[in-house]
């Protein structure tokens, strides 16, 4: 690690000023109120607030809409995570082996990651949407009535492909990058030794990129669980019946709609215990475990 | 085992670039043939045609009497040994020794067996169960020729196998090569840009030059009548002077020659040589010195033994037969 040694005592504090005071406003101090709050009950009004120790967190372990929501996040997130590497490892693979267009169909598949949460939703709302949309139109040609607003299928169906999509760019570009990152002569190596592309995919790609799929496979539930809100807001506000009311949509909605602060707060202290294990397990086997 | 044919070869790239032309060489079975040349000649190309790891544009590549042209890698009972020695980083020696033979359903105690036989040869018995990260560069090196060994192929093809090694090891490894090539005689095609790893390895040399054959022949022979001005410049260490015969107009023997070959070792200091040399830098190698100067605005190396002092002005003699003649315009041998 390089030292640097500061003559002035006051300068580092100074450059590292921005950064702390960001943390500090947006994330410590929230995340702070969010602890405070979840062992606090508030009246309806906001006039009176009572310490209630941690009834806020056993309401939530009672509530079955709760656990119906740790369940859809649990089928959204794997969803999520499976669909968008799934494809973007197919996608990768496929302009690895290009030569002469690569750049320009990894810059094409780039772009969705520039699109925000919110307008892929709404992109693929359009898409999907029962009266006006193009795959509702071709789906019902195939004998298929889509109608994510009254179906729960089709709505989790509709949150997961508009969530895997944004993703499938990031996802794409680790992927690229962890394949061209294995030499040309393993592969080459392996032909020789006998193995047919399928073989070598196996026995030789996969195995070398088992570090990126970690990463990555860590990256995609946090995103799934954690930065999909827009998703589901521009698209089924969690319904119809709960069905896409993933865990941090539920936070949102319980506390600002349904105005329940202290369970809102519990639920996103949940959540945060979940960042925490999900960031342990990165540090703890990605940096370590998966390499060689 | 068996011969290699490579007959009237030729390798056009996508964009018109022509990388390997009209290349014909017979490689007898058992033979060790090395191909040498300068970066960019296409050596590696020509070997990786034999592969299969390039396809072939023009001509025929027949291993033992089938042509391979169109015959995946994996089914020209070929073995080869890359560079950068492409080794399976995340499989054990033994594993990156048995993986080719578990590919082609050998049995299990046939694959020990040979995996037993060649570890015993490069005495990379201790290091089975490591990983090769585990392993030094000449470690390394040795499971990757094992690699070719365990599976009996009827050619090897090395491509720059010692060249991510240090010199000392590099000697070493390379004796270990042809000590090794000698006891299996398998036929082998080498591919290197270091003229001494060729003459020091090779049966036969090919000696390339923008894609095409300059010379193909012993190293002694090369070394002693090369074809060409390229290939008296490329094989040799310190490389053959090469002088326009205009700088010398006065010398003997020379004849109608535009180019003018003499060997530094060629070449002694005598009070009345017919070649007067203004010396510019010394470079002492230990047992002998290697004198640097100009001729008629030519430049000119000569060895010396490295005792007594240099004047600043040398007159040199040759011996007739050590001038080598060489055409201005095409470079070729006139003799």
């Amino acid at each position: 690690m390089k030292r640097t040694i500061f003559r002035n005592q006051l300068l580092p504090w100074l450059l590292l000023a921005p950064q702390l005071i960001i943390t500090f406003v947006f994330f410590l101090w929230p995340a702070g109120q969010a602890v405070r709050q979840s062992f606090l009950r508030e009246d309806a009004f906001g006039i009176r607030t009572t310490f209630v120790g941690f009834d806020n967190f056993i309401a939530l372990w009672n509530s079955p809409e709760y656990l119906n929501s740790l369940q859809v996040t649990a089928v959204f997130a794997i969803s999520v995570t499976v669909l968008s590497m799934g494809l973007s490892l197919l996608l990768a693979i496929a302009v690895d082996r290009m030569i002469r267009s690569a750049r320009v169909y990894s810059t094409l598949l780039v772009w969705p990651y520039a699109v925000a949460p919110a307008v892929a939703g709404i992109l693929w709302w359009f898409i999907f949407n029962p009266t006006i949309g193009i795959m509702p139109y071709m789906l019902d040609q195939m004998g298929y009535d889509w109608n994510h607003i009254s179906d729960k299928g089709d709505a989790m169906m509709l949150v997961v492909i508009a969530s895997a999509w944004k993703q499938i760019s990031y996802n794409f570009l680790f992927f690229l990058a962890g394949l061209q990152a294995i030499p040309a002569s393993l592969r080459e190596a392996a032909a020789i030794d006998g193995a047919g592309p399928v073989r070598r995919f196996f026995d030789i790609t996969f195995p070398l990129l088992s570090p990126t799929t970690f990463f990555l496979l860590v990256v995609n539930i946090v995103y799934a669980m954690f930065d999909t809100f827009g998703v589901i807001d521009a698209t089924t506000e969690g319904g119809p019946a709960q069905a896409t009311n993933i865990l941090v949509y539920k936070v949102y909605f319980d506390g600002f709609v349904g105005q329940n602060l202290g369970s809102s707060a519990a639920q996103s202290v949940v959540l945060m215990a979940l960042v925490l294990v999900l960031t342990v397990i990165q540090f703890r086997y990605v940096e370590k475990k998966v390499e060689y | 085992m068996a011969s290699i044919t490579l007959d009237n070869l030729g390798k056009i790239y996508a964009g018109g670039t022509r990388a390997v032309g009209d290349v014909n060489i017979d490689i007898a079975d058992g033979e060790f043939i090395v191909l040498v040349g300068p970066s960019g000649c296409g050596k590696s190309t020509l070997l990786r045609m034999v592969a299969g790891l390039e396809s072939i544009s023009e001509g025929e590549v027949r291993i033992g009497d089938r042509v391979v042209n169109e015959i995946e890698p994996a089914d020209r009972d070929i073995a080869m040994v890359f560079q950068n020695y492409a080794l399976y980083p995340h499989m054990s020696v033994r594993q990156n020794l048995a993986y080719g033979l578990k590919n082609r359903g050998t049995p299990k105690s046939e694959i020990e067996r040979r995996v037993g036989i060649a570890s015993d040869i490069l005495q990379i018995g201790p290091f089975l169960d490591r990983k090769p990260r585990a392993l030094s560069g000449g470690q390394r090196q040795r499971v990757a020729m094992g690699r070719a060994i365990v599976r009996e192929p009827a050619a090897f093809l090395f491509d720059e196998p010692l060249s991510n090694l240090d010199a000392k090891l590099r000697v070493a490894m390379r004796l270990e090569i042809k000590d090794l090539q000698k006891r299996l005689r398998t036929t082998s095609l080498y591919v290197t840009h270091d003229q001494l790893e060729a003459m020091t390895l090779a049966d036969r040399l090919v000696v390339l030059n923008g894609g095409r054959v300059e010379q193909i022949g012993t190293p002694l022979e090369v070394y002693r009548r090369p074809a060409s001005a390229f290939v008296a410049g490329f094989i040799g260490s310190p490389a053959m002077n090469l002088i326009d015969s205009r700088a010398v107009p006065h010398l003997p023997g020379t004849g109608q020659a535009g180019l003018i070959g003499i060997r530094p070792e060629d070449l002694s200091v005598t009070p009345d040589g017919p070649i007067e040399m203004q010396v510019q830098a010394v470079e002492e190698l230990g047992a002998q010195r290697l004198v640097h100067g100009q001729t008629g605005g030519e430049r000119m190396t000569i060895t010396l033994p490295s005792e007594g002092s240099i004047a600043d002005t040398l007159r040199l003699s040759f011996q007739p037969q050590a001038l080598h003649l060489f055409d201005r315009g095409t470079g070729r041998r006139m003799d």
